[in-house]
């Protein structure tokens, strides 16, 4: 049985490799980001080239879309309504997971590019790439709508439309302005090519950003030791307080 | 210059923070208040998280609280004998307080009680200091040379028992009220992350009748130690102390804090009650206005609390 499948996978394999005759080749300028004490943003670009063994089919043209896609964290939305004359928190769901920083960025117009059954498969629009299931509001739409509303302010979701650059159907690049207000963890860049709103071929790397030096053992320390790091926050507030104090009183006496 | 908060996990100026640390301070020291009620709704507003906001801040008053009471210690303006019975008052209103605030975490409502206790506090304070130091200075203006009014004279506190004599307050009177005005600041102050020092100093004047020289030193003496232990909880139950946000903040706030001590005493003590009752009253009216009016976001976003 496990021998006919073998020869019948064998026999297939050309087929599939017909099938994706184009395939992405992509480069990034950084696979890793740093945050340092002086961290103001960074600036990532995504290259890359088609591959092909064929001369470049007939058709619908192709387009590119390039996504980063920050660690997911579940996330609670509250509403605010007026109740006794203030505003005041009534409402609240939570949404499972949604991305903490998501950009993508296409060719073209994003409809223009994707079918929404392919955007649903693989999960490429903002709104397809958070998570709300099993919640019990009836407006669940306005909730995870606000979630992306409040984040594109902060420049944490970003919708790129028309920044790719594609040469002959061969060459793109395009680059992403990752914002100050960055969360530690694996982002993941995806690159996927369409050719009449299909997805033709994908490609996936890791971007890892981790904080690093005085801020990597602050971090570390704050939540390895917190009774320590708290004893030694208030070590430095005393010392500050004391100086200070000192030194005033020095100014005071030599003036 | 940007910097990067670790814990904040956000970039921020370093120069407003240093500014807004040293504006927090120099009333810090003039006043005897931590700040706290000041400094929490900015930090909010630069887009601090609130949680790391109230914790990190705490921590900032502990070195501003304690460069002011040097200050007045060298000048003899604490009662520490007073400081000791309100702290002990204190620390146990501030266990009480923390619990209140994470059962009220957990059902979304800690912002509107934070604000709401900011309203009715701040206002009821600041009117009762202003009309109260308009009044002083009208007699002083109408009647110079005559003596000032006493304040302590309530019947019923002085009724109570176990009495203490407080030397440098030169008041003798019963441990009770302090210890109950201790702890009522001590259950706010952990619910509204602040010192509680601008409820702590109206209440000493008013209620226990302390001199208000000796109040502002006091009151920053009891302050220290409640925010160095909210400070801890924070840092071992929550981790939201942010080190290099403190460092920044209390950089500025314990150069303040010496220049407030300077300026404090140069002015009369009616003429600060006065400026004071001002501040509170402007924080408060900012606060209503911002309960009644429709905000431009109606949804905020928040860590889930998997209610």
């Amino acid at each position: 049985m496990k021998q006919t499948l073998l020869i019948l996978a064998l026999l297939l394999a050309p087929f599939a490799a017909a099938a994706q005759e184009e395939t992405v080749v992509a480069g990034l300028s950084q696979n890793v980001v740093s945050i340092t004490a002086n961290f103001n943003g960074s600036e990532i670009l995504i290259f890359g080239a088609v591959q092909r063994y064929a001369p470049v089919p007939e058709g619908s043209p192709l387009e590119v879309i390039i996504t980063i896609e920050g660690p997911d964290r579940p996330v609670t939305v509250r509403r605010m309504d007026r109740r006794y004359g203030i505003w005041m928190n009534t409402e609240a769901v939570d949404v499972d997971a949604a991305p903490t920083f998501y950009a993508v960025a296409t060719t073209n117009p994003f409809r223009e590019v994707i079918s929404d059954t392919e955007d649903l498969r693989h999960r490429i629009s903002i709104p397809r790439a958070i998570r709300a299931v099993g919640t019990n509001t009836e407006h669940q739409r306005d909730f995870t709508d606000a979630v992306i509303r409040i984040r594109t302010d902060e420049d944490l979701y970003q919708v790129l439309e028309g920044s790719v650059m594609l040469r002959n159907e061969t060459l793109f690049d395009t680059s992403f302005r990752m914002p100050a207000n960055l969360v530690e963890g694996d982002y993941t860049a995806r690159i996927f090519l369409t050719r009449g709103r299909e997805v033709v071929s994908s490609y996936e790397t890791d971007i890892t950003v981790r904080k690093v030096g005085l801020e990597r053992m602050i971090y570390t320390l704050a939540h390895e030791r917190p009774l320590v790091y708290g004893l030694l926050s208030l070590a430095i507030a005393i010392a500050a307080g004391w100086l200070a104090s000192a030194v005033f009183r020095y100014i005071r006496m030599g003036g | 210059m940007q910097i990067y908060l670790p814990i904040a996990e956000v970039s921020v100026n370093a120069f407003l923070l240093l500014g807004l640390g040293g504006m927090v301070g120099i009333l810090s020291g003039m006043f005897g208040v931590g700040g706290g009620f000041l400094l929490t709704p900015l930090l909010f507003f630069i887009g601090i998280p609130p949680a790391v906001a109230v914790a990190t801040e705490a921590n900032q008053i502990v070195a501003s609280s304690f460069s002011g009471v040097l200050a007045h210690f060298k000048r003899k303006t604490v009662d520490l004998k007073m400081g000791v019975v309100l702290l002990i008052g204190g620390l146990v209103g501030a266990a009480l307080g923390v619990q209140v605030f994470n059962a009220l975490r957990a059902i979304g409502q800690v912002d509107l009680l934070v604000r709401l206790c900011y309203v009715v506090f701040l206002g009821i304070i600041g009117a009762l200091m202003f009309v109260e130091s308009l009044r002083t200075i009208r007699r002083a203006k109408a009647a110079p040379g005559a003596p000032p009014p006493r304040r302590h004279h309530r019947g019923w506190i002085h009724a109570l028992p176990f009495k203490m004599r407080f030397r440098t307050s030169g008041l003798y009177l019963s441990a009770i009220p302090p210890l109950i005005v201790g702890l009522c600041v001590g259950v706010l102050a952990a619910i509204m992350g602040v010192g509680g020092g601008f409820i702590m100093v109206p209440a000493m004047i008013y209620i226990l009748g302390m001199p208000t020289k000796v109040v502002v030193g006091t009151s920053l003496f009891q302050i220290i130690f409640v925010t160095a232990f909210s400070t801890l909880l924070h840092a071992t139950t929550n981790f939201t102390v942010d080190m290099i946000l403190a460092v920044l903040l209390l950089i500025g706030g314990v150069i303040g804090a010496q220049v407030g001590a300077r300026i404090g005493v140069k002015l009369k003590a009616e003429q600060l009650r006065i400026l004071l009752a001002i501040m509170v009253l402007g924080v408060c009216g900012k606060l209503a206005f911002d309960l009644l009016v429709q905000p431009s976001e109606l949804f905020t976003l928040g860590a889930a609390t998997g209610h």
